[in-house]
């Protein structure tokens, strides 16, 4: 057997979170981008810059103020303890939030340049048809913008697949919890497991190329349509 | 404008001279040591004020990685001697594996008072969340759940457990509060540092393997001096007495106190 049931269950894990980052984002995702792409306020700068954050902080930093902040000492910490729920660190649910925040410019950035491509102009004609905005949005925006949301979910799919700092420092390394992929393999090369880091390694590697050769082949080619 | 081209030539040309004159090593050094080395090295300072050291703290086992992949440190301190052991035997080192000390679990917390707990204080119900070091590769890690298991109790914390890289990361689940206790170095319990923010009670050393720590001189600073010099030093008066301060015991006197 190639993998230990360690790394099966690391595997297992690692889609779990992704999968359920993933629909979480789309869900939270959506009205965010939306704004982005519609709003003409001088907020938008402001909340676009917030958005993209993750994208040039290091994955410590993020990891080091959720650990405080989710802590019991921490603003997030007294909340979830009011609510009756434990601190949040070590737990999966901590993992799925601390996600969210990692991987959430890689759900609206896509999406808000898809939104932003569709033009007010159709939307004027579903308005002229007198489609309500919300009709106009899920009839409408939603189709137009289809393949924003492909790209959008692979990204964030893929992006939460490779997160390790953040993992690492809130996570504990608790089998089957918190024990993701990308850690399972560092506790592979730290401990000398060479042969068993390699197996995980390549799989990781496999798929990454995967996602993403699906990604650049199925864009269409600009060149052809026109 | 040309004065200040020359005087920033100049200043350059300063720079230059001086870092071709002074000594300068890297040292890896297990977490544990992250205070008691910062002092020492002060000590040696003060009486050898242009040389230069530079220390990196981490995980014992991804040094012992680290070096054999050609990693830039010229003296290591493992908190398992067992590692630079091997590193000198596949010829990584230019000196012999020395051991400087022996390393003392102990039982912290912040927010508990851990000087009235014991092992068995660990399965109250209370106590939701553990950090010992990952057993798998850091030292203090294995000793942990030696001791856990010695004293039959593994299996009913084995839930609570939570993993920290080293020991430092371990020490910090606790510090944040996001583990209610933890079994982390005495040389970071007893430091400024931790020292202030709880008590610690010593596990006593019969139930886990001894904390052997050795250093070696890597192969790439065969002929540094300073290297040389500063690993003589771990056995100085002034060395061994920082390292007693901090709770290790040192390899001539017993081990158990």
């Amino acid at each position: 057997m190639l993998l230990s049931e360690g790394d099966l269950q690391a595997i297992w894990l690692t889609l779990r979170l992704a999968s359920i980052v993933t629909l979480i984002l789309l869900v939270l995702g959506t009205p965010i981008a939306w704004w982005l792409a519609r709003t003409r306020t001088r907020w938008k700068g402001l909340i676009g810059a917030v958005v993209a954050l993750p994208l040039v902080l290091p994955p410590s930093v993020l990891g080091f103020y959720l650990l405080l902040a989710m802590g019991p000492y921490g603003l997030v910490g007294h909340l979830t303890r009011k609510l009756g729920l434990g601190p949040l660190p070590f737990t999966f649910e901590g993992l799925v939030i601390a996600s969210v925040f990692y991987s959430l410019p890689f759900m609206v950035q896509p999406l808000q340049n898809a939104f932003e491509s569709i033009g007010d102009r159709p939307l004027e004609v579903a308005a002229t048809l007198r489609g309500s905005p919300l009709d106009a949005f899920f009839t409408v925006a939603v189709p137009l913008a289809l393949p924003g949301f492909l790209t959008a979910s692979i990204l964030t799919f893929a992006h939460t697949v490779g997160e390790f700092g953040v993992v690492l420092m809130i996570g504990g390394n608790i089998p089957g919890v918190t024990r993701v992929a990308s850690v399972q393999i560092y506790d592979h090369v730290e401990a000398l497991e060479y042969t068993q880091a390699h197996h995980l390694s390549a799989i990781m590697l496999v798929f990454s190329f995967l996602v993403l050769l699906a990604l650049y082949a199925w864009r269409p080619n600009p060149k052809k349509g026109a | 404008m040309n004065k200040i081209l020359s005087a920033l030539l100049f200043c350059s040309l300063l720079l230059v001279t001086a870092s071709a004159r002074a000594e300068k090593i890297t040292v890896a050094a297990a977490a544990d040591l992250k205070f008691a080395m910062g002092e020492i090295i002060t000590e040696f300072k003060k009486a050898n004020p242009t040389d230069e050291i530079e220390v990196i703290y981490g995980s014992s086992g991804k040094f012992h990685t680290q070096i054999q992949q050609g990693a830039p440190y010229d003296l290591y301190f493992s908190a398992d001697i067992a590692f630079p052991r091997e590193l000198a035997k596949n010829g990584f080192a230019a000196s012999d594996v020395t051991p400087y000390a022996f390393g003392r679990i102990v039982l912290w917390s912040e927010s508990l008072d851990a000087t009235k707990m014991n092992l068995e204080s660990l399965t109250d119900l209370t106590i939701t969340r553990i950090a010992i070091a990952n057993p798998k590769h850091a030292p203090y890690g294995k000793r942990a759940e030696e001791a856990l298991r010695s004293s039959k109790i593994w299996d009913k914390v084995e839930a609570k457990l939570v993993y920290g890289e080293n020991i430092a990361h371990t020490a910090q689940f606790v510090q944040t509060g996001n583990a209610q206790v933890g079994i982390i170095a005495l040389s970071l319990a007893v430091s400024p540092e931790l020292s202030n923010k709880g008590g610690y009670w010593l596990i006593p050393d019969n139930l886990h393997e001894p904390l052997e720590q050795g250093y070696i001189i890597t192969k790439r600073a065969a002929e540094n001096v300073l290297a040389k010099r500063f690993a003589d030093y771990m056995g100085s008066k002034e060395a061994r007495a920082v390292m007693t301060k901090y709770g290790f015991v040192l390899p001539n006197e017993s081990t158990s106190k």
